[in-house]
């Protein structure tokens, strides 16, 4: 269904890939909230939505609140079933996805557990896979290098800030070696300053691990800094209105904020949105990436 | 680097800190006690309205012996109801808080009975276990304890906040690891702060049980006695033990506190 998959060197980091390289199928995915025969009782959050992400790639979701774009990215998660439709992560249905344990999930509040020092928290997840304690603190203390908190592996959670805080976060999920990381907001809730340097460190960890990530968020800025593609969601009812490949260079950094190019897709991006607002909701032409995007 | 804006890790406070904090309550204390026996001798008290501090400090010397194996008695009930109470509201709020339908038949009836004066029912509760059996005492003492902890071991496993279940089912944990890992650890400190009240409800319940009838070695039944003999200095040497034993265990509570559930007593930093 979609299309211009940017090409992304593979990485040898990440693991088992499907067949065709798509780590996310999405096929007329529909979600309605809610059960009853009137429609003010049910809530149609997602309106068949179809995506394909291919592996390596960074996806963003941007859309107005109430759009589903985490609700989108739970049934990505299989943390919520859907009404209609199929998902299938890294070939096979997302349940089976998430029993193999393929997914990170980082969300808006960082959920650390304050009763474990910061390589506990990390270690969580190896725990529940029946990893040997050794080996376990071992992945922990590598994670949390990657995300340059090695120092402060004794640490309590609340005794970092809120940017490490979600650091740390990322270093969980990262821990089990996830095919997919599901990013729900994950800056939100940090300042500007502390925001733009996480969105450098993100790139830094997924060039590294070469992980696929998908990530949610309502800053323009923010998803065509750091994605190869924006998906553009509208509400009622919640759907793809437009796709737009980031043809920003690979290598970002701070300048990249600063070129033309980056203020032209800042900009598409917001046309997008704003196109989608205006679109009827129900039985509106879904806007396909193919005649929109650059 | 937000690393520059990170607090060193608290060590404690040392103990000149301590001894320091300290301080103001322990001189009040003494001060208390020194205008307690200085009013007492100045507008000439009569003992059985209000005896002296000293006086009655004469008293628990001279009777040490007699008041110790009462308050001994005494503190067995305690304990022992404490135990009862705690477990049969630990296992009540884990099986509340696990099926949805007891959360919402149970729940509002245990509210409702914590918020009664269960102490009316110690005379029935003597009545019921035996008048000078220990048992009918911790029955009482557990009564009390009971609607405490289960109320805070539900809210406590039902604290968790979803994403931390939901992050769970992503790692595909299973119910029980859910429950090890992130509920009972959440519940810890709800379970404390019941387990503090708890460790006074006990001790009241335990004592006003006696007033109801008790063989003559526990505190309640010597408070009565030397009452009703106008003898109350030795009633005071037994309340003050009784005093002595609430705040004992909910000290013990507290350090038990720090000791298992660090986290909940001094995180000192707020979240980012």
């Amino acid at each position: 269904m979609t299309e211009a998959v940017p090409s992304r060197p593979e990485s040898a980091a990440s693991r088992t890939p499907s067949a065709t390289g798509l780590v996310v199928e999405l096929g007329g995915v529909s979600k309605v909230f809610g059960s009853g025969p009137t429609a003010t009782s049910r809530v149609q959050a997602l309106s068949q939505v179809d995506l394909t992400i291919r592996k390596g790639e960074f996806v963003s979701l941007i859309g107005p609140s109430g759009c589903g774009k985490s609700t989108l990215l739970r049934v990505v998660g299989d943390l919520t079933p859907v009404t209609e439709g199929t998902v299938l992560v890294n070939g096979k249905p997302a349940e089976r996805a998430r029993r193999d344990r393929d997914y990170g999930m980082v969300f808006q509040a960082p959920v650390l557990f304050d009763w474990r020092t910061v390589q506990r928290n990390v270690e969580l997840p190896l725990e529940i896979t029946g990893m040997p304690g050794p080996k376990r603190a071992a992945r922990a203390r590598e994670m949390l290098d990657l995300v340059e908190l090695g120092e402060f592996t004794g640490h309590q959670p609340w005794q970092l800030s809120g940017g490490m805080q979600q650091r740390v976060a990322i270093a969980r999920a990262l821990a089990l070696g996830p095919a997919i990381l599901l990013m729900d907001e994950p800056f939100g809730a940090l300042d500007e300053m502390t925001r733009e340097r996480m969105n450098l460190e993100l790139l830094r960890i997924w060039e590294r691990t070469g992980t696929t990530v998908v990530f949610v968020t309502h800053s323009i800025p923010e998803a065509v800094f750091l994605s190869t593609r924006v998906v553009v969601m509208s509400a009622r009812p919640g759907r793809i209105t437009d796709i737009i490949d980031i043809d920003l260079p690979r290598r970002r950094d701070v300048e990249t904020r600063e070129l033309d190019r980056y203020f032209e897709l800042v900009t598409s991006v917001r046309e997008a949105l704003r196109r989608g607002e205006r679109t009827s909701p129900v039985g509106a032409a879904r806007i396909r990436a193919e005649g929109l995007s650059g | 680097m937000d690393v520059t804006a990170l607090p060193p890790i608290a060590r404690g406070p040392s103990l000149a800190d301590r001894l320091r904090e300290w301080l103001p309550a322990a001189v009040v204390f003494v001060g208390a006690l020194v205008a307690w026996e200085l009013v007492v001798r100045v507008f000439s008290i009569q003992q059985f309205i209000l005896p002296r501090p000293l006086a009655i400090f004469d008293a628990w010397r001279a009777h040490f012996a007699e008041i110790t194996s009462a308050a001994a008695y005494t503190l067995t009930e305690v304990i022992g109801g404490l135990l009862i109470g705690v477990i049969g509201g630990l296992l009540a709020g884990a099986v509340t808080a696990r099926f949805a339908g007891f959360r919402e038949s149970v729940m509002p009836f245990a509210v409702a009975v914590n918020s009664i004066p269960i102490i009316a029912f110690a005379p029935v509760f003597n009545n019921l276990f035996g008048l000078d059996k220990q048992l009918s005492k911790m029955m009482v003492a557990a009564a009390l304890c009971f609607f405490p902890v289960m109320i805070n071991t539900v809210r406590g496993l039902l604290s968790a906040p979803a994403a931390t279940i939901e992050l769970m089912r992503s790692y595909a944990a299973t119910d029980l690891e859910i429950f090890v890992k992130v509920r009972v650890p959440a519940a810890v400190p709800y379970v404390f702060t019941a387990l503090r009240v708890s460790a006074t409800l006990a001790t009241i319940g335990a004592v006003i049980g006696e007033y109801f009838g008790a063989p003559k070695v526990s505190l309640g039944q010597y408070i009565v006695t030397y009452t009703s003999y106008l003898n109350f200095e030795r009633s005071w040497a037994a309340i003050i033990y009784a005093c002595a034993m609430g705040i004992g265990l909910y000290v013990l509570v507290v350090l038990a506190e720090r000791l298992v559930a660090p986290w909940a007593a001094d995180r000192s930093a707020p979240r980012g």
